[in-house]
């Protein structure tokens, strides 16, 4: 069969987000392809710097569904420490729980969509199914289901009750059977094992060098996580362990998920035993004092970046979101060549990606209204010539 | 057959057509119903896969751009007329009364036919993801036709006919070929499972790779017509393997009177085709889809060499016991 291009997105049934890929498939092996992730600018950077900090937050908590809790932590953390105030200890403690029961959702999730790409309908809808369990715990404790506003720059909104509390922990012994029962299915469900085995292979060496985070870095044996090298939060208290495995395919990366949320279950126990008495929060001055600060964070998908620069005032003067799906995007490239056209959707699938958080950046010629990609070099050339007029 | 009256209600009504397009909505639903009990979901009501055909049969045709909209028109009825033929041959009530030697050869060619018109429609309907469906169907049908139709003929192997009616008849005497022939009663499960395009066979529409590949520019009409055919080819299937296998419509005793032996081989065609349906529906809900390349492997590796196995069994069966 001669080489065909296969038009991917940005309206297909296996993306529920805008991404196009152009993939060049000789008969089902994919020969190479290319990628236009930008699809969906919102200018969120821009709108944060029109805002105060209290009005960021819910903004920051907009950059994404999933770890809407990541972005507005990161943010807040950020702040908090140009601010140079420490939140009360009860207060770390509740974001933890909350950013916990969101790595739980997010990889409960990410299984089920996982399952679903390759067919395997059951298992999409038991993941689902039991990932409710914890959107009811979130939606109890912070009154919604995904946009949870539980931060501020000072602390959390709202404090846990003890009837809270004591809910949530009945909830954890089921799910912790299902989670268990699925560590299983992973391990041994036949029509995984071919699907996910040896598919989207990324060695150690290839992940150091195209910069991937999280699960997808660990699933090719790179022993890194923020909460363990950066502590925040309550992490540095929590007994845990960073799960890492050495396969590097996408059934290393359905082990490492499917073990971070054994491990998240066992934060939130932890953290909902022993979660320490006081006030939920500090008052916060108004205005930042002129800095600039890289917050890191360990969100589900991998290391999440703000970096914020301040200028004195109640704005931020710039700030910078780096989303781990671009970080693991160049990766999910170089893995596809070579592969089978049906293993598209599974090896893009395997990093999680978040696209509409991605995309950052729009290049638009403004006389033409054209829309398009610039290389590094060209764009490093255009920086040094001072021509910012048009890109 | 010789009252042309009764051979049209047998065509037309009973157990004919009519009958026919109504089990074949009630079969779907359970196909539907069961899969979403056992995915832990509510499921369809009783009416939705007829609701759904009758919507679809309402909604505009899109005829995409450079499509010859005749044969887009014809193709799907072209795959229901060749089903629906089919399923005349297969014993329901009795043996059917169009029966005639080689009846089951003219079944199997049949069946073909709907996956032979898919890919006609992905190729001609100028769409990328259509014609890679299409190719997908004609390679998956390469893959599972053969052990499939070998696993099929070793009960004619062994009844000495190439009648579904006879084999059904020679079951009746002696003993069902699910006993006799186990390996090629799996097979057939597994071939059928696959030329109805089920997962973990669903290859040639998986819609998170290729839309919904052959089927992507269905529309109305056209979409109504091949959902039926794929509808009416399960009950087909599913009451071929029951004839073949499980006895078909036949008990061992005589009843008097012969109307009542008729219901009862009636009742016996639902168990038994709901049965096949009930194994069917649980290998849908506990796979995933396989790749085109690992079917290849465990079509020709494994079911081709499995099937051949069960011939040569066959044979030695026929020559030490059968017709010894």
């Amino acid at each position: 069969m001669p080489e065909v291009v296969v038009s991917i997105g940005p309206h297909h049934p296996a993306l529920k987000e805008p991404v196009n890929f152009k993939v060049v498939v000789d008969g089902e092996k994919i020969v190479r392809l290319e990628l236009d992730l930008s699809y969906n600018h919102r200018g969120i950077e821009k709108a944060a710097e029109q805002r105060d900090f209290i009005r960021v937050l819910p903004l920051m908590e907009r950059v994404c569904g999933i770890c809407s809790h990541s972005h507005s932590t990161a943010f807040a953390k950020g702040i908090e420490e140009l601010m140079q105030i420490e939140i009360p200890q009860r207060a770390q403690y509740i974001r933890t729980i909350i950013a916990e029961l969101e790595r739980m959702h997010s990889h409960l999730l990410w299984l089920g969509v996982a399952a679903h790409v390759i067919g395997f309908n059951t298992l999409f809808m038991w993941t689902w199914r039991d990932r409710e369990a914890v959107q009811d715990t979130v939606e109890e404790m912070s009154g919604n289901r995904v946009h949870y506003a539980m931060n501020e720059v000072g602390g959390v909104r709202r404090d846990l009750t003890a009837a809270q509390v004591t809910t949530a922990l009945e909830r954890l012994p089921n799910l912790e059977e299902r989670i268990k029962k699925y560590v299983d299915m992973v391990n041994t469900e036949e029509t995984m094992l071919i699907r996910f085995r040896g598919v989207g292979k990324i060695s150690r060496e290839e992940a150091l060098r195209y910069g991937t985070v999280g699960p997808t870095a660990r699933a090719s044996g790179i022993d890194y996580d923020i909460r363990r090298d950066d502590p925040y939060l309550a992490y540095a208290d929590v007994p845990w362990n960073v799960v890492t495995d050495t396969n590097g395919d996408v059934y290393g990366r359905t082990r490492v998920r499917i073990w971070e949320v054994q491990e998240s279950l066992k934060i939130v126990r932890y953290c909902l035993e022993n979660l320490p008495e006081g006030p939920i929060h500090v008052p916060a001055p108004k205005n930042a004092p002129k800095g600039e600060i890289l917050s890191r964070y360990e969100a589900p998908r991998g290391e999440l970046v703000h970096f914020i620069r301040t200028n004195g005032t109640d704005k931020v003067e710039r700030v910078d979101i780096r989303t781990p799906t671009l970080a693991n995007w160049t990766s999910v490239a170089m893995c596809l060549v070579n592969q089978n056209l049906a293993d598209i959707p599974v090896i893009v699938a395997a990093i999680d990606p978040c696209l509409s958080c991605t995309s950052r950046i729009t290049l638009l010629d403004i006389h033409t209204k054209k829309t398009g990609v610039m290389s590094l070099d060209e764009l490093i050339r255009r920086n040094r010539s001072r021509d910012h007029g048009q890109v | 057959m010789t009252d042309p009256v009764f051979g049209l209600i047998y065509i037309f009504i009973f157990p004919g057509f009519l009958f026919l397009f109504a089990y074949a909505l009630v079969l779907a639903f359970l196909d539907r119903k069961i899969a979403a009990r056992m995915q832990q979901r509510v499921g369809p009501p009783f009416f939705q896969p007829f609701a759904d055909f009758i919507k679809m049969l309402g909604k505009e045709v899109i005829d995409p751009a450079g499509v010859d909209s005749g044969i887009f028109d014809v193709a799907p009825l072209v795959a229901l007329a060749a089903v629906m033929t089919a399923y005349l041959y297969v014993p329901i009530v009795g043996n059917s009364p169009l029966a005639f030697q080689g009846d089951l050869v003219v079944v199997l060619y049949l069946m073909s036919l709907p996956t032979l018109v898919l890919f006609l429609l992905g190729w001609l309907s100028r769409n990328i993801f259509s014609a890679i469906g299409g190719i997908r169907s004609v390679t998956q049908l390469f893959i599972y036709e053969v052990p499939f139709f070998l696993a099929l003929l070793t009960p004619a192997l062994m009844a000495g006919t190439w009648s579904i009616s006879e084999i059904v008849v020679w079951q009746q005497k002696n003993m069902w070929f699910v006993f006799l022939q186990p390996i090629s009663f799996i097979i057939a499960l597994i071939g059928l499972q696959a030329k109805l395009e089920r997962t973990p066979f669903d290859i040639p529409e998986a819609e998170t790779e290729i839309v919904a590949g052959p089927w992507t520019e269905l529309t109305g009409r056209r979409l109504a017509i091949m959902d039926l055919t794929i509808d009416v080819s399960l009950v087909v299937g599913s009451a071929l393997v029951a004839a073949l296998f499980l006895g078909g419509p036949m008990i061992p005793w005589a009843v008097t009177p012969a109307w009542l032996e008729g219901v009862i081989g009636f009742f016996l065609f639902l168990a038994k085709t709901l049965a096949v349906l009930l194994v069917l529906s649980s290998i849908e809900v506990a796979t995933g889809r396989i790749r085109i390349d690992q079917l290849n492997d465990i079509g020709w590796k494994y079911l081709a060499g499995a099937s051949i196995v069960q011939v040569g069994i066959v044979l030695v069966m026929n020559y030490l016991w059968v017709y010894a």
